[in-house]
């Protein structure tokens, strides 16, 4: 599989998802 | 609505906001000057990356992060427990925020700053060890280029009427 960092656009499609996926976990830590 | 308004639309508005300043920041701090100065080389080295543009961006680049954390860190002052060990509610979205810029700031200067100096010369280094470090300084630089998203993305979601329209709390 090829690292999604080597590419710009896979770059920045990780950070969105990173974002998505942290702001499902500051909501379930702050009590939904 | 709000969502896309104030959570949505400030985290473009501000990641925009970084580009353009940023860019803005780096024409006149760095490359004016450098290119300039790479002009005046004589006899003409060639290097005008290596020599003076990457340098005195370097420079800016790691002093901007340590005082963006430093300031970041004095802003929270007595609060920097319950945002970085997560012990208040209202604090979790900054404290997320505040862990993606401190491993922005670790990967500046432990890693992409010592290889930079590799790569650019500034301390001697083997052909072999240079390529590793130029991977090296590319992942840690493409690690704070997605990271810096969901860092931003919390930064500007975490106070006020902000994080009410995007936390509900």
């Amino acid at each position: 599989m090829k690292n999604p960092l080597d590419s710009l656009w896979g770059t920045v499609i990780t950070g969105l998802v990173l974002t998505v996926v942290l702001y499902y976990l500051a909501r379930a830590m702050m009590g939904g | 609505m709000e969502f896309l308004q104030y959570g949505i639309g400030r985290w473009v508005h501000i990641m925009a906001g970084v580009m353009w300043v940023g860019l803005l920041y780096y024409f006149n701090f760095v490359q004016v000057d450098a290119l300039k100065a790479a002009a005046a080389d004589n006899p003409p080295s060639g290097g005008g990356i290596t020599k003076h543009v990457a340098p005195r961006a370097l420079f800016f680049f790691r002093y901007a992060a340590l005082v963006t954390v430093l300031m970041g860190l004095w802003i929270l002052g007595g609060k920097a427990d319950d945002a970085l060990l997560f012990k208040e509610r209202a604090y979790v979205p900054i404290g997320i925020g505040a862990w993606l810029g401190l491993i922005m700031f670790f990967n500046v200067w432990a890693l992409i700053w010592p290889n930079q100096k590799k790569i650019l010369g500034i301390v001697t280094a083997t052909d072999e060890e240079k390529a590793k470090a130029r991977r090296v300084a590319f992942l840690a630089s493409r690690i704070n280029t997605a990271l810096s998203m969901p860092m931003l993305f919390f930064m500007v979601a975490s106070g006020g009427l902000f994080r009410r329209a995007v936390f509900g709390a």
